[in-house]
């Protein structure tokens, strides 16, 4: 069954409406409509199997002419995905970058396999992967990026590409540290409290995600011990004379009540990827309020050097000698320098300053206009979180009511059946 | 309803015959008018008084005309009884129940009593209404006497007498509240049996004031009996021959197994149901610590949470139903047609035995057919429990998506 997810919502409060023509998703139909096993050497030249997965994308106009021109196409695995998206990730520390479907099947109920090959969670992911290019594409900034367009067209040579942009370079190894705290003096507020929010968030979905699962597997249980009835009212009806027609036809019944479970958890299954997406877009979420953190620790730092290297350089011009520094203490012990060397370390101070001075205003640039920018995405980020799970709430509401309406008609049937007995 | 006054009588039963038709006394045991009714009876001397068979005038409290002619008519009466359209036309004039258990707390013991109410118009009764008290040593001792007195017909059973003290309280609600409905049926079976109803050791139970008296004069009645009586009370049930009644063994066998399956099923089902319920009280209050982490979700996610707590508490009612409703007729059913399970005894008196597969093969189409009734009855009270647990899901359900769907106001 392919489902696609629609275009997702752009909230024009903050970017104009020309960036939201712009978007590619408009332009582009994206699809990922097919999964295919392959067996390849790896890196360490063994042999692996891994899955495939085939990218489809269609210019918007060509469909609303009337044509049919194919697609152009081409096949992607996993990996790649995640190559880039940690591209982009580095690139785009103040986008809150939409995330993947997971890696590895977590929060399976008993009967779901935790299998990564296996059909069911190969077909979910396919359709995660194509939700995650919509939303990257639907995203004003990071769909007019180069390397995801080349992602999308371009099979050979992608990989090289992309690690020639040398951004595993810039990556700032200290966002992966989750738990590091860096003593931040001065962060703003709005981070803080988002990042609280992010972690909050993370843990609420994963515990619903568990408990969902146990919820799950114990409605698995209710309905398919019910298929008992269909056998042993099948057995007894041979044994009655006036009541046997009523029982086996109840006793059909509730096999039909018994099999309808799992089509039922199936769908649920997507409920389930809904707030996933929501879980891992928490992580994404928190790895901004991090970079903020990062920016402004190394702000402050930098700041501090600057306030230090003067202060240095105010000694030395007084000769008072405010802080203790072990140079004091043996040019006391060995002598004093000569006023040469003291006016060569003046200098080099003095230039240092000039250059910190430079750094910490483009710093304090960049970190105002990341903030900016940041909060631009993040209010996007809310009003899109907003709808899609308002949007997921609904769905699973309505496939609960049917639930209740598949339940009622069920029993509605066997009761039927009893009365004639 | 008008009842009783004004000249309207009940004809009286002749003796020795069977079930009348009922006339104008509204059904003592009627569900919700049962009341008004009951407390309009009053035992008046117009009760005894013939009543012409010709009157034309005759109706139903209810106002429907009744048919006199033929008793068939009184159907409509029946379908205020809880047995209905059972008894292929025959009608009753006989009714009991049995209620208000009772604890007495005395020197030498503590045990239960339970009231027993008695409403008829039979002429073996002097009275038209009783109400006794009676334990369970009294039921024992009536279905004792019913087996020696009736060995050719099949005696209902009773609840299990012994229970093992420390594992189950003898005086706890439930139990006890079991106990009453199984004797309670115990009693209107023999009261529907249209010859151990006329027995008179059940009379006597349903009517002395002292039982223990009368008992002690049976047992010395009893003790005088020789060998024939015991003989008799051989247990003689389910005989080997003629072929049908071994034919009625294998069934009965088989039939045991299968309600004993049914009942393995449904105890699991409620096992099942029970700790999906465990897992829905944890599930719940999770929507709602997060909708404390929202704003414009706040709303739904509360609602959603409510909504699952309504569909806790549907499953909550739906398993203690089954429980409650469904595994103790099941299971009673089951003691039930074990009792009618004996051993073929060998016969030693031939001439009796004619006699005897007479009666027992008009019980046993008897209790086929209320067997029927009662299972149709049972399986549908089941789905109806399923159907109720459903439709309150579903209300709880699609009372919330117009709070989902809600639009916040703008900006």
């Amino acid at each position: 069954m392919h489902i696609s997810f629609s275009n997702n919502f752009c909230d024009p409060c903050n970017f104009s409406s020309k960036m939201m023509e712009d978007c590619l998703s408009k332009k582009i139909e994206i699809t990922v409509s097919e999964a295919e096993k392959r067996t390849g050497r790896n890196a360490m030249n063994m042999q692996e199997t891994y899955t495939a997965y085939l990218i489809e994308t269609r210019a918007v106009e060509s469909q609303t002419e009337g044509q049919c021109s194919p697609p152009d196409s081409l096949w992607r695995r996993y990996s790649e995905f995640e190559l880039l998206r940690n591209y982009l990730l580095v690139n785009y520390p103040h986008i809150v970058v939409p995330p993947l479907p997971e890696k590895r099947a977590e929060f399976v109920w008993h009967k779901l396999s935790a299998d990564n090959m296996d059909p069911d969670f190969v077909e979910r992911r396919r359709i995660g992967l194509e939700n995650f290019l919509i939303r990257v594409a639907s995203h004003p900034i990071i769909c007019q990026d180069k390397i995801f367009y080349s992602f999308l067209t371009q099979e050979g040579g992608w990989k090289e590409m992309v690690n020639e942009t040398g951004f595993q370079l810039k990556a700032d190894s200290r966002l992966k540290a989750l738990n590091a705290t860096f003593r931040v003096k001065n962060p703003d507020k709005r981070f803080t409290e988002l990042k609280h929010y992010s972690d909050e968030l993370q843990s609420v979905i994963s515990h619903l995600l568990r408990v969902r699962a146990r919820v799950a597997d114990r409605l698995y249980g209710v309905y398919k011990v019910h298929g008992n009835y269909g056998r042993v009212f099948s057995e007894w009806s041979a044994i009655e004379k006036e009541m046997g027609d009523g029982l086996q036809s109840a006793g059909h019944h509730m096999d039909v009540y018994a099999g309808s479970i799992d089509d039922i958890l199936e769908e649920e299954e997507h409920y389930a990827d809904q707030l996933k997406e929501y879980l891992f877009y928490a992580e994404a979420l928190r790895a901004v309020c991090r970079k903020h953190e990062l920016m402004q620790y190394d702000l402050e730092i930098a700041a501090q050097d600057l306030a230090s290297k003067k202060q240095q350089c105010e000694e030395l011009a007084t000769g008072t000698l405010r802080t203790f520094s072990l140079k004091g203490m043996t040019s006391k012990l060995f002598g004093q320098e000569t006023p040469e060397q003291r006016e060569g370390k003046i200098k080099v101070l003095e230039e240092q300053i000039h250059e910190g001075e430079e750094q910490l205003k483009s710093k304090n640039v960049e970190s105002r206009e990341f903030v900016k920018s940041a909060w631009t995405d993040i209010e996007r980020f809310k009003e899109q979180k907003n709808h899609d799970l308002k949007e997921a709430l609904i769905s699973y509401a309505v496939m609960q009511i049917s639930m209740c309406k598949k339940g009622i008609q069920v029993w509605t049937n066997a009761k039927e059946c009893f009365s004639k007995m | 309803m008008s009842a009783g006054g004004g000249g309207l009588g009940t004809p009286r039963a002749l003796p020795s015959s069977g079930p009348r038709a009922l006339r104008d006394m509204p059904h003592p045991l009627a569900a919700s008018s049962s009341e008004e009714a009951a407390s309009d009876l009053t035992p008046s001397p117009d009760l005894l008084l013939p009543r012409s068979f010709a009157d034309k005038d005759l109706s139903l409290p209810n106002g429907t005309p009744v048919d006199t002619s033929s008793p068939a008519s009184s159907s409509s009466l029946l379908n205020r009884l809880q047995l209905d359209d059972d008894l292929d036309g025959e009608t009753r004039d006989l009714f009991v129940s049995v209620d208000d258990p009772k604890k007495h707390i005395c020197t030498m013991e503590t045990y239960i009593t339970y009231r027993v109410t008695t409403k008829t118009t039979r002429a073996e009764f002097d009275l038209p209404e009783y109400s006794v008290r009676r334990r369970y040593q009294d039921f024992d001792w009536l279905r004792n006497k019913l087996e020696e007195s009736q060995p050719t017909h099949l005696i209902p059973p009773l609840p299990e007498k012994f229970v093992m003290k420390g594992v189950v309280d003898r005086f706890s609600e439930e139990f006890v509240e079991t106990r009453r409905k199984a004797l309670d049926k115990f009693l209107k079976r023999i009261a529907d049996h249209p010859v151990l109803s006329f027995n008179e050791h059940f009379n006597v139970f349903l009517t002395a004031k002292d039982l223990n008296a009368y008992k002690k004069q049976g047992m010395a009645l009893l003790s005088k009996m020789g060998e024939s009586v015991k003989y008799v009370t051989g247990g003689y049930k389910l005989r080997s021959r003629p072929l049908e009644f071994a034919a009625i063994g294998d069934y009965l066998d088989t039939f045991v197994l299968k309600l004993g399956t049914i009942d393995r099923i449904a105890q699991r089902i409620i096992k099942e149901e029970l700790e999906y319920l465990v897992e829905l009280r944890e599930y719940g209050p999770v929507y709602s610590t997060w909708g404390g982490l929202e704003m414009e979700l706040a709303e739904p996610l509360e609602g959603v949470s409510a909504c699952i707590g309504n569909c806790c508490t549907a499953l909550e009612e739906l398993s203690d139903d089954m429980t409650e409703d469904f595994l103790p007729v099941l299971r009673e059913y089951i003691l039930y047609s074990e009792s009618m399970k004996v051993p073929a005894d060998v016969e030693k008196c031939q001439d009796r035995v004619e006699c005897f597969n007479a009666d027992l093969k008009a019980d046993m189409e008897r209790w086929q057919n209320n067997k029927r009734q009662d299972f149709r009855q049972l399986l549908m009270g089941m789905a109806d429990k399923n159907i109720q647990y459903y439709e309150k899901c579903l209300t709880a359900w699609e009372s919330i998506i117009p709070l989902l769907q809600d639009k916040p106001e703008t900006k």
